[in-house]
């Protein structure tokens, strides 16, 4: 199921605005990756080019390599409607379909992509609800609105939402920042469960969070102001947290800036 | 069941790539073809008027815009825009001096001296007076304003026939003036609903600081409101004049439906384009109906020149208000 | 403590009074109409005004209906709705969700606020220049429901827009992650999201052209008896109704012209209640 993601040499731009450049990494599977750094470096520019997101903005555009195993994400016969089949997302605010219920939430992306089997649908949304730990919760109300959830319980739905289709890497972004603690919890004891079957790449403003849930931690900067952000160093999470290689890393950890 | 979700471990689908892409063509392609067909419409408007206009003002004997009498079913034909555009525009014109000052205090009642809880009901009952057709208030104009406005028009050439407006020497309860009412009660829920929006729309920290200084209510609004709203109101009123420039059935039967051209609107002169078109129809010939349609043509240029200006004045508006943020 | 000066209370005061006076002048028409059509329009709103039609009325017969205008109201709106609603929609979806900036979507933006200012009877004089006239189709209910498709489009695209624009972009993008097609994913998330307020916009848009007359005078033309084809030959229609029996000068006749405003009227206020009535009852999975 999971799979392993190879960038290389991305850059990508908003406009004539590079947003961020010369970016390679080896994103591995059955893990959580985390990518940190200061606002405005370009991470979650870099997240939403992984599953091509990044162009739904108008102007927006990629140049470089995205290969998932091998197949090319950007190759041109590739509609990124089946590459966002393939990788998921989960976004910073919690945002369920608001016409629909819990159960319909869940469902959305097979009933959309064409699944119409009752009982196949009622399997996957119970299983999906389960690996996203919120079955217990809403068991008893799935024809309930998803609206009327709790935050937490919303980003949880939103979770499931995306595994439902069985996508092969999961992205997050920043998905707690609009959580309370306790839901933040939750969160992250989920990503440490989903973390065996998928890959996992987050995008975290919260560096606690970042050593907590991930096995490799990619930190980004800026050259400048005003300049392209740039990957400065990608490594083992406990070594960039303890003994990072570059000066500007161990500034960002230890709080000197940022 | 999909394949392509569920099945696709191997890697990305290309044939589940050519799919999507001919769904989403399909959709886009019905989606800029409603808005081109949008466009045709506009273009065909434009043609079809010029291209039935053209035999009736080739037989047309007198100069089409210079002329002030219309008997194009007559032999020769003889008719000219004259009398019309000028009505059309010095009713429009009246109807626009008597709403806008209206709708103006009407907006800042509802906006600035109202409770917020009841001024969405008053709203609403603005609203109601756009909801009333055309023919209703005409039908109400005929019955009611007509015959009780020949008294006060009597008084008003009495006393201030001095004025080239209110000249002459005999009142009409069927005048320009009562058309001009009619149309400035028509006009006043749109002028209204804009400047209500407008005014809504200005800043709050301004007229709390005016406030915080010891402005009175009046103050504030002069300071903080009315210049913000300034831009705002002008394209409403323009949009109103459009909107006045246009209306045919109401005028139709309350303008006296004499060819002349005179600033005297007490009385039984003067006629407009739109409700010449509606109540010289029945009777008309085809030269005369290519006629109707040559100075229905004359009104669709002049009602789009309001409301390109109008839009014009809306999206500098908008640009200013965008560098000032 | 010095109290604000007599003056500036005085102005602020005169403003006040001027302020109320103007809502009071704005609102006295209204009542003025709704009462006239009260006092006046009972007199004929009976059984016999809505199940006949004016076929071998005589100008001093104190019968004759509107049966047929009603018939021919109904037919002619429902045809426009068909026609501007599908036209109307698609083109707000273009606008909002294909092509909002680029050049076509904005050439397509500004006329459809010029086509917003088009005069109703312009709208007339068009469909009686290229169907009437120009193709010889003559006279028809369908004719009229051009006219009136042509007014009605623009409040579609305009409503549907608005509407459009307040979906959140989030839910765009959560169900593009998901892997669902951009039209899927306007057709199940973006256009159910907006539906309600939808709506509303095409009711208060069909409430509007409800009541249009001269389009439908220049293409419907009018007829005194029931012609239930829209397609065939002249009809009548209620506005149109109106108008000829107001410029008729028997008292029957101006008796009918309320009587049928009266009705016109009902008939838009129900109108205008169902779209604020489907504008409260929002979100439609609020409790089910």
């Amino acid at each position: 199921m999971a799979k392993r993601i190879e960038v290389s040499g991305l850059a990508a731009y908003y406009g004539k605005t590079r947003a961020i450049e010369d970016i390679s990494m080896t994103i591995e599977p059955r893990q959580v990756t985390a990518f940190i750094g200061p606002s405005g470096c370009g991470k979650s520019t870099l997240l939403r080019t992984l599953n091509r997101m990044h162009e739904l903005t108008p102007g927006a555009r990629v140049e470089g390599k995205v290969l998932l195993d091998d197949d090319d994400l950007y190759g041109t016969d590739v509609d990124p409607v089946v590459v966002r089949r393939n990788i998921g997302m989960v976004f910073q605010r919690p945002n369920p379909f608001p016409t629909m219920s819990i159960f319909d939430n869940v469902a959305a992306g097979l009933k959309l992509n064409g699944v119409r089997r009752k009982a196949q649908l009622a399997e996957i949304v119970e299983k999906s609800l389960r690996g996203a730990n919120l079955w217990n919760e809403v068991k008893d109300r799935l024809s309930r609105p998803g609206a009327g959830l709790s935050g937490g319980q919303q980003q949880r739905l939103c979770i499931a939402r995306a595994i439902a289709v069985e996508p092969q890497v999961l992205l997050m972004d920043e998905p707690c920042s609009a959580l309370d603690p306790i839901s933040t919890l939750a969160i992250e004891d989920l990503i440490a469960s989903l973390k065996g079957r998928y890959t996992i790449v987050i995008v975290t403003h919260n560096m606690q969070q970042a050593a907590r849930v991930s096995d490799t931690t990619g930190f980004f900067n800026l050259a400048a102001q005003g300049q392209p952000g740039r990957l400065v160093e990608m490594d083992d999470t406990n070594k960039i947290f303890t003994n990072p290689a570059e000066k500007s890393t161990e500034d960002y950890i230890t709080g000197r800036f940022g | 069941m999909t394949t392509d979700v569920i099945e696709s471990g191997g890697g990305l689908d290309r044939s589940a790539s050519r799919r999507v892409r001919r769904g989403d063509q399909i959709f886009r392609l019905a989606s800029s073809g409603a808005g081109i067909l949008l466009l045709a419409i506009m273009a065909a408007i434009a043609v079809f008027l010029i291209v039935k206009a053209i035999p009736a003002l080739q037989k047309n004997s007198a100069n089409f815009f210079t002329e002030k009498t219309w008997n194009p079913n007559a032999q020769p034909a003889t008719f000219g825009i004259a009398a019309l555009a000028f009505g059309t525009v010095l009713s429009s014109l009246l109807a626009l001096v008597v709403a806008t000052p209206i709708a103006i205090g009407v907006a800042l009642f509802i906006t600035h001296y109202t409770p917020r809880r009841i001024s969405g009901l008053l709203g609403y009952v603005i609203d109601l007076l756009a909801a009333v057709p055309s023919v209703v208030y005409g039908l109400w104009g005929l019955a009611f304003l007509v015959p009780r406005i020949q008294s006060p028009e009597q008084w008003l050439q009495k006393h201030l026939g001095f004025i080239p407006l209110f000249g002459g020497d005999s009142v009409s309860g069927r005048s320009i003036l009562t058309g001009s009412i009619v149309l400035a009660i028509m006009i006043l829920p749109i002028i209204a609903a804009i400047s209500r929006e407008v005014f809504l729309q200005a800043p709050n920290a301004q007229a709390e600081a005016a406030l915080a200084l010891g402005a009175t209510r009046w103050e504030m609004i002069r300071m903080a409101v009315l210049p913000f709203g300034r831009p705002g109101v002008v394209s409403a009123a323009m949009l109103g004049l459009g909107r006045a420039l246009g209306e045919t059935i109401a005028v139709a039967m309350v303008f006296p439906a004499a060819f002349t051209v005179s600033f005297r609107i007490l009385t039984p002169t003067g006629n407009s384009i739109a409700a010449n078109i509606a109540n010289g129809f029945g009777e008309s010939g085809p030269t005369g109906r290519g006629a109707l349609i040559a100075s229905g043509l004359v009104l669709f240029v002049i009602t789009l020149v309001v409301n390109m200006a109008a839009r014009l004045i809306i999206a500098r508006r908008k640009e200013y208000s965008r560098a000032g943020a | 403590m010095t109290g604000i000066s007599f003056a500036r209370k005085l102005k602020d005061r005169l403003v006040f009074g001027l302020v109320c006076l103007a809502f009071i002048v704005a609102v006295a028409p209204l009542v003025s109409v709704l009462w006239m059509l009260v006092k006046n329009g009972m007199k004929r709103f009976d059984m016999n005004f809505f199940t006949h039609s004016m076929r071998n009325v005589g100008p001093l017969d104190n019968n004759g209906g509107a049966y047929h205008a009603l018939l021919g109201t109904v037919e002619q709106v429902g045809i426009a709705a068909v026609i501007a609603i599908p036209i109307g929609l698609l083109t707000a979806v273009y606008l909002i969700e294909y092509g909002g900036n680029r050049r076509l979507g904005r050439v397509i933006s500004f006329f459809v606020d010029v086509m917003t200012g088009v005069p109703s009877i312009v709208a007339g004089l068009f469909v009686l220049a290229f169907w009437v006239l120009g193709l010889g189709m003559g006279f028809s209910g369908f004719a009229g429901a051009m006219a009136l498709s042509i007014l009605m489009m623009p409040v579609v695209v305009r409503s549907a827009e608005e509407m459009l624009k307040l979906v959140p972009d989030e839910l765009r993008e959560a169900s593009l992650a998901l892997g669902v097609p951009k039209w899927r994913t306007i057709i199940s998330v973006v256009l159910p999201t907006a539906f309600t307020g939808i709506i509303t916009g095409i009711v208060l848009a069909i409430a509007r052209v409800m009541g249009e007359t001269a389009p439908l005078l220049l293409t419907v033309f009018g007829l005194d008896s029931i012609n239930p084809n829209a397609f065939n030959g002249p009809q009548e229609s209620l506005p149109l109704y109106i108008f000829q029996q107001a410029g008729m000068p028997n008292q029957p006749a101006i008796d009918r012209a309320w009587t049928a405003a009266l009705a016109l009227i009902l008939i838009i206020m129900v109108l205008n209640l169902v779209a604020r009535l489907l504008g409260w009852w929002r979100a439609p999975a609020k409790s089910r």
